[in-house]
């Protein structure tokens, strides 16, 4: 819309139709990028030296029973043959069956990615439900330099969890509220109880980062005319920061929420490891120790889709709501 | 010239952190590696105890050596990704920029699309591919750092390439590559540096992982994240042996990060502050005018490290009279308008002998008086309305804040003062933001802001100095209006001592921090004392002006706040100045018809 005004009469339509274009443009990129995973998924059995059959059932097994496996997968056939195959079954929902289980992949995903999502999208909540008022307060303590204490209190602290990895943290937690007090099961799927600690551990590393970018942001803010001039009215602290601040920095902390979501899901692989929680993360550790290439294949390309899918709906929703933002260039 | 690192205690403890790391790769293995593989069937499994003090693993051999012999592997893992995915992305960063056309689009496009993707995603793909061990843990780190610096290599090379002196080089037909390794990659090589650097811990943490989740360093070897990998099973049992291991990552990561942190803000270093110095104590001021509306008795704002760029100012202002306060820029004038409005920003400090709003302390104003009774006008109207927020919305939390308005009735008087600072169509107006508005629209908002209440005085600092010369003259006459109907005095901020003749009633004129000369504006013109302000009238051009000769302009600059002397600040610019003027600073005395001026050369 400033685009529109700045860029005076007659261009309305141009701009719009620019925008248009992004999103196609969007749209297209993602496209590509699914199909790009598509051919690497398949080419990832492929690509492992020598006969991943055998290496999946191990230099004692018979040789009629590789044989049959390897055509049962189809792996005695041509190249494009077998991706032409891959594609319809990937597309009609066949993502093969378990080498170890016998288990179609479909199902395994079906019955695991709601248990990823869930530790994902609330670590996604609280994080950005504490970072945020934090990040916020720390500004308002340490604009132009006062409270020096606080400032360098608040940069160290988020400094040092930022580098801390979340598979530490979840060892922590495991340790000490888990094993140590008792207060939370250490591991599995079972009550509100068993999230606490998983979504902790995934929540930490993310809430030091937007902490600092929601200060970074808030203190910008701060800095502009019309705060000076809202200060100027006398409003009170409160109505000042949440009505005038605040807005003006969600955008770029969401995006950066958006962006985390799809990192989230891809951290959570350790966090699952340690809690044994029964998700994606933990079959895909599984899967790949146990050399289950098919359920491999098939996560890896669950997990690359719905990080596009997020990064695509991250950039749209971006798109709708600051029509003039660069962020999303950058 | 290299930027030295800040001797802060981060920087100092990432530093002592990572040399520690790497002291402890060189020395560990020859000091604990016989220790750390001595097998011990006596001792095998042990929680912690005097001889092992972080307990023993599933052959006895002691964890702590184990944990500080690991370190050199780990870092030398570290280090194996890190360059290769440095190099990797590097080339696949710069390669567009030697590649014409189509393939180059085709790697930035690969590598956006490859940005997007978590690391751990990548690594683990290609862990699968290349086999489970260090060395695919190692190939997959390397392929998860690659795109971050392919991004940044192009961003890089991108700003590099647009720049004067490659456009140079290359109408000189310099070729692509010579470019490339000529131009581009040195002056981009800092940054990639850093980059390294923190790309070095991550890839340490994400090694670490790797290994902690079995896909990484396979046994006998051993890093730190496989030693946590055979922690973690016992961790319910002898909790303590996963504690070395998990001390040591976690040491590490902080230290690389504390490290790149310090670094890069050594890279983009700002000046430091000074030290802090007080206002000095302003002499007694003396009886209270009780007719005026602003009385401001010798006011000093100050900064620490001895900058004042405001000092021993006074003016009054009656009701319903225009003052206008004329300066260079830094004159002082501005942050006057703050200090008035307790605006100053930190760590600035403010001493006055008197600043009296209506008769009444400011200092002792509640929130709601000062909301109330004084009204601010800024000079970018395109910048002192929240972009966020509704025009109308913004008009009416004044009255809803301050005076106890509904939502209703404060919107109602909203789009009434819209419509008195004649904005078109107001109801419609105070529905939209305010970039749907023009500069010109932008600032009657704000003026109207101001008038929500009934301020007894208007503050408006260079209200017009960004806006077109037309719009210009319309807000000049909306606040002469505006003062006249609601009878509030203003104080009027410019550098323009032209517009000062239109709307003023009194003009007011500082000079590094000081009042020089005050006169009724009638006077202007003809009677001006102070070599100054008629230095200031002499430049303005007008019809007379002799269009072949240059504009009159005052030689010389204003001394910064911090660099007066002892004797009169413009001395130095003066063509009447004395030994005396610089020397002694002249005061500020009663001159002419309700005047004052401040020179020693002025009889």
């Amino acid at each position: 819309m400033r685009e529109l005004h700045e860029t005076g009469p007659g261009s309305p339509r141009r701009v719009r139709s620019r925008g248009s274009r992004w999103v196609v443009r969007q749209v297209v990129r993602f496209a590509v990028s699914l199909a790009a995973l598509l051919v690497a998924s398949f080419a990832m059995i492929h690509l492992i030296p020598g006969d991943p059959v055998r290496a999946s059932l191990g230099p004692a097994a018979p040789i009629e029973l590789v044989q049959a496996r390897t055509a049962a997968l189809g792996l005695d056939r041509s190249i494009p043959e077998q991706f032409l195959t891959y594609t319809g079954h990937v597309l009609t929902g066949n993502f093969g069956t378990s080498f170890l289980s016998g288990e179609p992949v479909v199902e395994i995903v079906a019955a695991r990615l709601p248990n990823t999502l869930a530790l994902a999208l609330l670590a996604t909540v609280v994080a950005l439900l504490v970072a945020v008022p934090l990040g916020m307060w720390a500004a308002v303590r340490t604009e132009n330099g006062r409270n020096r204490g606080t400032e360098y209190a608040f940069t160290t602290v988020t400094g040092t969890a930022v580098a801390v990895p979340e598979f530490l943290y979840s060892i922590a937690l495991v340790t000490v509220f888990a094993i140590g007090l008792g207060a939370f099961p250490p591991a599995g799927k079972a009550g509100a109880a068993s999230y606490v600690l998983p979504v902790l551990a995934l929540a930490i590393g993310p809430i030091a980062m937007i902490a600092r970018i929601s200060r970074a942001e808030t203190l910008r803010e701060l800095g502009t005319d019309y705060v000076r001039l809202a200060r100027a009215k006398r409003l009170p602290a409160a109505r000042l920061h949440l009505r005038h601040v605040l807005p003006n920095t969600l955008t770029a902390t969401l995006t950066l929420g958006g962006l985390l979501l799809s990192a989230l899901i891809a951290g959570s692989v350790l966090v699952e490891y340690v809690f044994a929680w029964p998700g994606l993360g933990l079959k895909i550790v599984e899967s790949i120790t146990q050399k289950d290439y098919p359920v491999a294949q098939g996560v890896i390309l669950v997990y690359g889709a719905i990080v596009l899918v997020v990064n695509l709906a991250v950039d749209l929703a971006l798109a709708a709501l600051d029509p003039t933002s660069k962020i999303r260039e950058a | 010239m290299k930027p030295r690192l800040p001797r802060t205690p981060a920087a100092v403890a990432g530093a002592v952190l990572v040399a520690a790391m790497v002291v402890l790769a060189v020395v560990g293995p020859p000091i604990w590696g016989a220790d750390a593989e001595r097998i011990d069937a006596a001792a095998i499994l042990q929680g912690a105890s005097a001889a092992h003090p972080l307990g023993t693993d599933s052959l006895g051999r002691d964890l702590l050596a184990r944990v500080l012999v690991a370190g050199r592997f780990s870092l030398a893992l570290a280090l194996a990704a890190t360059l290769i995915g440095g190099l990797a992305g590097i080339v696949l960063g710069a390669l567009p920029s030697v590649l014409p056309g189509r393939p180059g689009r085709l790697i930035t496009g690969a590598v956006n699309a490859l940005v997007a993707f978590p690391g751990l995603l990548l690594a683990m793909f290609t862990a699968v591919v290349s086999g489970l061990g260090a060395r695919g843990a190692v190939l997959g780190i390397g392929v998860a750092i690659a795109p971050g610096f392919a991004r940044l290599t192009q961003t890089l090379a991108a700003t590099v390439a647009g720049s004067d002196y490659v456009s140079a080089a290359r109408m000189l037909g310099v070729s692509r590559r010579r470019i490339l390794t000529g131009h581009v990659l040195p002056n981009i090589a800092e940054p990639l540096i850093l980059q390294l650097t923190q790309a070095l811990g991550g890839a340490l943490l994400g090694l670490a992982g790797m290994s902690f989740l079995g896909l990484g360093v396979q046994p006998p070897s051993f890093d730190w994240g496989r030693l946590l990998f055979d922690g973690f099973a016992r961790i319910y049992v002898t909790p303590e042996v996963a504690l070395g291991p998990a001390a040591a990552i976690a040491l590490a990561g902080i230290g690389f990060n504390l490290l790149g942190d310090a670094m890069a803000k050594a890279a983009a270093r700002t000046a430091a502050a000074g030290k802090a110095s007080d206002a000095a104590v302003p002499p007694d001021p003396g009886e209270p005018d009780p007719g005026a509306v602003l009385e401001v008795r010798d006011l000093t704002v100050a900064f620490p490290g001895g900058v004042t760029p405001v000092r021993g100012l006074s003016l009054t202002i009656a009701p319903g009279e225009i003052v206008g306060l004329v300066g260079e820029s830094g004159s002082g004038k501005s942050l006057t308008a703050a200090a008035i409005g307790g605006l100053v920003p930190y760590p600035g400090t403010v001493a006055y002998g008197r600043l009296l709003l209506g008769g009444r302390d400011v200092a002792s104003l509640s929130g709601k008086e000062l909301g109330t009774a004084l009204a601010m006008v800024f000079q970018d109207p395109m910048a002192s309305l929240n972009p966020a927020l509704r025009v109308g919305g913004q008009l009416a939390e004044v009255a809803i804040v301050h005076q106890g308005a509904g939502r209703a009735e404060a919107n109602r008087r909203a789009v009434d003062r819209l419509g008195h600072v004649h904005l078109p169509d107001p109801a419609a107006r105070a529905r939209q933001h305010p970039h749907e508005l023009s500069g010109g629209m932008r600032q009657r908002a704000v003026i109207a802001m101001g008038l929500m209440a009934t301020p007894r005085l208007i503050i408006a600092d260079e209200p017009t100095t960004a806006l077109d010369v037309t719009v210009q003259r319309q807000i000049l006459r909306l606040l002469r209006e505006v003062t006249e109907e609601s009878g509030a005095a203003a104080l009027f901020i410019t550098h323009d001592i032209a517009v000062v003749g239109e709307l003023c009633d009194r003009v007011m004129v500082m000079y590094a921090g000081r009042v020089v000369e005050e006169l009724p504006v009638r006077r202007l013109a003809a009677e001006a004392a102070h070599p100054y302000t008629r230095a200031l009238i002499a430049s303005l051009p007008d019809m007379a002006t002799d269009r072949d000769k240059p504009l009159a302009s005052i030689p010389g600059r204003q001394p910064a706040p911090s660099e007066v002397g002892p004797g009169c600040a413009f001395a130095d610019r003066c063509a009447l100045a004395t030994d005396r003027c610089s020397a002694e600073r002249p005061p500020l005395i009663p001159y002419g018809e309700a005047g004052r001026v401040a020179c020693w050369e002025v009889k």
